[in-house]
């Protein structure tokens, strides 16, 4: 770990993102196609910081709406309640299942926040060209790509209880625009996560070796 | 125009670019970036075939939970059930459109996709070299398994049964078992599959490769023998 490290972009190879095959680059401008599986060769992720920052600024526009319009409507011939996602963690705490409305606060509420902030601080350290934590922040990148999924949870949550929940005139269950919102706000973290590039953090120490070095 | 391949043994970390050589490993044996410590290599004995059981069994699971009922229920005399495509039918009907179109792409399109392309691909694969379009499919087992949410369904449909307890009676259904099974099926699935050793099985897209056709379970990499 001392001293110059070996990179594929220092000896002009270039790993393909699709079967990790390395070739040495057709040129730096045109990169060519992984001799493998064809894949198009990338040095680095395609206009990473710009498309993360933007993925990531739609997808907090979206948590906004997903959080405060309801996801679903339950009406009986006495009442048409709507449900948001946190009166519907609420529901879930009062009705005893605490360890439920647990996993859903997580899920809906935090998991998102959670992936914003992170994204957030892997843009601003990389643009910064941060020394520090380089190791920590791309396993925090590597999380990002596994908990994103479950925030999909409300979705599904709320297409069974509208599917089951059609006893008209008795009850019934409709979806709301939450719904949707709450659906763009995962898909966008997702791709905001996918769209970064983790070796960014690293290309920071060819450069200026920082005071925090 | 044209890249020139390096052999398959020296990697570039896909998270940091660091240059490494993966030393041969012993059987079920792990190569970690040292740097920043990303996964690199498995060597997993008889990965294609078990994968391969794995995937048909998952495809039979996958049948099952998806023509089966997940769940039933009862309330003033009325009686309704429902299955995945049933859920995703009736938030369509509901204009709920974009909703039920991504819970049939993660619930049921990328999970059917991933085991029929990894059937197709484990097959093939079985008599090395395999075409080049076996790459193709290779790259996009990728993509439908990332995609793949049949776990956080099953996660969801839990949380509407409690949800929906509190307001009528609910039997969980045989769908909802075979969705259990098919959760099990498909973390086993893509946890023995290997996808290094069977690339070193298929034939390149330039049509030059592989460099050299691999009896089975004598990979390059790790070549120590089972």
């Amino acid at each position: 770990m001392i001293g110059a490290e070996r990179t594929g972009a220092r000896a002009g190879l270039v790993s393909c993102r699709a079967c990790g095959l390395l070739s040495r680059m057709a040129g730096a401008e045109e990169p060519g196609y992984c001799p493998r599986c064809g894949e198009k060769l990338e040095f680095r992720r395609h206009h990473a910081i710009q498309r993360t920052w933007a993925l990531m600024i739609a997808a907090a526009i979206c948590y906004l709406p997903a959080n405060i319009l309801p996801v679903m409507r339950t009406t009986t011939p006495t009442s048409d309640e709507p449900d948001t996602i946190l009166s519907g963690v609420v529901l879930l705490y009062t009705t005893g299942s605490w360890h439920l409305a647990l996993i859903v606060l997580v899920a809906s509420v935090m998991i998102p926040l959670v992936k914003l902030a992170a994204l957030a601080y892997l843009l601003i350290t990389v643009q910064r060209g941060s020394f520090r934590n380089r190791r920590e922040r791309t396993r925090l990148h590597r999380v990002l790509g596994v908990i994103g999924r479950w925030s999909m949870l409300d979705v599904f949550v709320a297409t069974f209880v509208v599917a089951l929940i059609q006893l008209q005139p008795l009850m019934s269950v409709a979806p709301e625009p939450g719904v949707l919102f709450f659906a763009a706000v995962v898909i966008l973290t997702i791709f905001a996560a996918e769209s970064f590039d983790p070796r960014l953090i690293w290309d920071s120490s060819r450069g200026k070796r920082g005071p925090d070095g | 125009m044209a890249s020139i391949p390096s052999p398959e043994n020296i990697v570039a970390c896909p998270d940091c670019d660091l240059l490494l050589r993966i030393p041969p490993l012993p059987p079920r044996g792990m190569a970690r970036c040292p740097r920043c410590d990303r996964a690199l290599a498995t060597r997993k004995p008889g990965s294609i075939d078990r994968t391969l059981a794995l995937a048909a069994a998952a495809a039979i699971a996958f049948l099952f939970a998806n023509v089966e009922p997940l769940m039933g229920l009862s309330a003033g005399g009325r009686e309704s059930s429902t299955t995945i495509a049933g859920g995703a039918w009736e938030m369509w009907m509901q204009e709920e459109k974009i909703t039920a179109i991504l819970v049939v792409v993660f619930a049921m399109l990328a999970p059917a996709l991933e085991i029929g392309f990894l059937l197709v691909i484990l097959l093939s694969v079985r008599r090395p070299p395999a075409p080049a379009w076996i790459g193709t499919l290779l790259r996009w087992v990728k993509i439908t398994g990332f995609w793949s949410m049949v776990e956080v369904m099953m996660l969801g449909i839990l949380v509407a049964l409690v949800k929906i307890a509190a307001l009528a009676r609910v039997v969980p259904g045989t769908g909802i078992f075979a969705a259990g099974v098919l959760i099990l099926l498909l973390a086993a699935m893509s946890a023995s599959f290997d996808p290094r050793e069977v690339w070193l099985r298929v034939r390149w897209a330039n049509g030059e490769g592989p460099r050299q056709v691999q009896p089975p379970g004598e990979a390059d990499v790790g070549g120590a023998g089972r």
